[in-house]
């Protein structure tokens, strides 16, 4: 278990704070399964680089500039486009921090609706067929 | 505090080149007047060489990567080299003269996430901006360019290069980026060449020129507080870094060489021979530049503009003394504030010509 809670905290280069989050003991096996499965792609036009442990995105889309905490970027590090939202937080968030999966849920949620808004990530109720290639890569 | 002011703390206090500048050729297809570069190829690197590069540039935390030239699109492999630079998740921005973008160049600059394209715009009038690029329709083709950008969403900022040729124009060239849409930047420097040559230095605005420039409320927001006189030189000025070249960005030619700035022609490795991180940590000249603090500054740390003055130290680095006044910027602290600089003071105690001088800087030793 690592510190800082798990707090899934997003900072944007216009000073608005992104998700809080309640500290709690994740229980075991996490009620995954209860949610309504979300799945979250990152958009191939930002720009990311970590910086001292924290992970900087900008949007090529509006230039807006976004400092992840160490739990958002283990989300923004797992958007594949592929995996429920709710297994990200249940196996990436909760397995590492301690946090209760209701809470982290709720903070990743907003996370993420704070990222799609500004065309960072992508949102849907399926699964992508594949992982969308980076820009510049080959697909 | 801003997050980039809190992420470019970060970056000094961590050692990370968070911006660097590539230029990928110095071929350009005009020839500006007031150009700096030597345009030849004198063995550019190639595609795989730069794409090595950029994988390095990506290793040591580089995330705001400038490419540029020359004109940069020249080089047949741009786009691909682009396309690399996107696939490491750079933030990119191209300064271009955007002769050579079309329909197709401008879609694909959007697919592929590019932030911004800077472009050298010298007048709204054709046959200034053409005289200054020396090639007939060239601002025709570079204005139908950033009309295409514009349309596909591409943010533009349009530069403009302040010189005597086309004085008097930058209002017009800021009523059509507001046409377009895109950001006005207006730059009154004139840097000599590469190579130390200072013949292009007479391009550069005179006093006058420069003070309506700083007396527009246009161009420098709240005039009264752009001009007012230097706050007090307190501890935190004296220990000031000079700006962030060789601190948290750096330069890198066509042929690998890596410098503080594009503007700091202090050779500190090359690519070919070591890597980007032994470069960038290691190069002796790197870590005097680094060392270098406003207090250390001869002529400078006794300055009353000391705390607010733009003073380059690649600029004075061209003068002959990279801890040494420059001329240019001691002139546009005068201009800008009515008070004199200890540089000025010092150029006049030891005879040099004229108290305000911008146009007589000395040839740069080879």
């Amino acid at each position: 278990m690592r510190g800082e809670a798990g707090r899934v905290r997003i900072t944007d280069s216009k000073d608005v704070a992104g998700g809080r989050g309640a500290v709690q003991v994740c229980a075991a096996g996490a009620r995954a399964g209860a949610m309504s499965n979300k799945y979250i792609a990152r958009s191939g036009a930002v720009a990311e680089r970590e910086l001292g442990g924290e992970m900087i995105i900008m949007s090529a889309a509006d230039s807006t500039l976004f400092s992840l905490s160490e739990t958002a970027t283990l989300i923004w590090q797992a958007a594949d486009g592929r995996t429920p939202l709710s297994e990200i937080v249940e196996r990436r968030v909760c397995e590492e921090f301690d946090v209760a999966f209701e809470d982290a849920y709720r903070d990743a949620e907003a996370f993420v609706e704070e990222l799609s808004s500004h065309g960072i990530l992508r949102v849907s109720d399926q699964p992508a067929a594949e992982a969308g290639p980076a820009p510049g890569e080959t697909p | 505090m801003s997050l980039m002011t809190e992420m470019n703390q970060r970056a000094l206090r961590l050692g990370v080149p968070l911006s660097v500048h590539f230029d990928l050729t110095y071929r350009c297809n005009e020839r500006c007047e007031h150009c700096y570069l030597d345009h030849d190829d004198h063995g550019e690197m190639t595609t795989a060489e730069i794409r090595s590069v950029l994988r390095q540039l990506a290793d040591a935390g580089v995330f705001f990567l400038t490419l540029s030239g020359g004109e940069a699109l020249v080089r047949r492999d741009c786009f691909e080299i682009i396309e690399s630079a996107r696939a490491l998740r750079f933030n990119v921005k191209l300064k271009t003269n955007a002769m050579l973008i079309r329909e197709q160049e401008a879609r694909r600059l959007l697919e592929l996430g590019v932030e911004q394209v800077q472009i050298s715009v010298y007048s709204h009038r054709a046959e200034v901006h053409d005289a200054v690029t020396k090639v007939p329709g060239s601002l025709g083709r570079t204005l139908a360019a950033i009309r295409l950008l514009r349309s596909q969403g591409m943010r533009v900022t349009m530069a403009n290069v302040l010189m005597p040729r086309n004085r008097g124009d930058s209002e017009g060239v800021r009523a059509l980026a507001l046409e377009v849409g895109a950001v006005y930047k207006l730059d009154p420097t004139i840097t000599p060449m590469m190579d130390g040559n200072t013949s292009v230095l007479r391009h550069r605005v005179d006093a006058s020129e420069l003070s309506n420039f700083f007396h527009n409320p246009h161009l420098v927001g709240d005039v009264e507080e752009f001009c007012a006189p230097p706050g007090p030189v307190d501890e935190s000025v004296r220990e000031g870094l000079p700006c962030s070249a060789g601190h948290t960005s750096c330069y890198i030619s066509p042929y690998g060489e890596v410098y503080p700035c594009v503007q700091f022609p202090l050779p500190c490795g090359n690519l070919r021979r070591e890597t980007f991180l032994d470069v960038w940590r290691n190069s002796p000249q790197l870590v005097e530049v680094r060392s270098i603090r406003a207090k250390h500054l001869p002529t400078c740390s006794s300055c009353a503009h000391l705390g607010s003055c733009t003073r380059c130290p690649g600029l004075a680095y061209m003068e002959g003394n990279m801890r040494g006044p420059s001329t240019a910027d001691c002139e546009k602290s005068f201009v800008r504030t009515g008070i004199v600089t200890a540089g000025m003071l010092a150029r006049k105690a030891a005879g040099a010509p004229g108290l305000v001088q911008i146009r007589a800087v000395p040839q740069l030793s080879a």
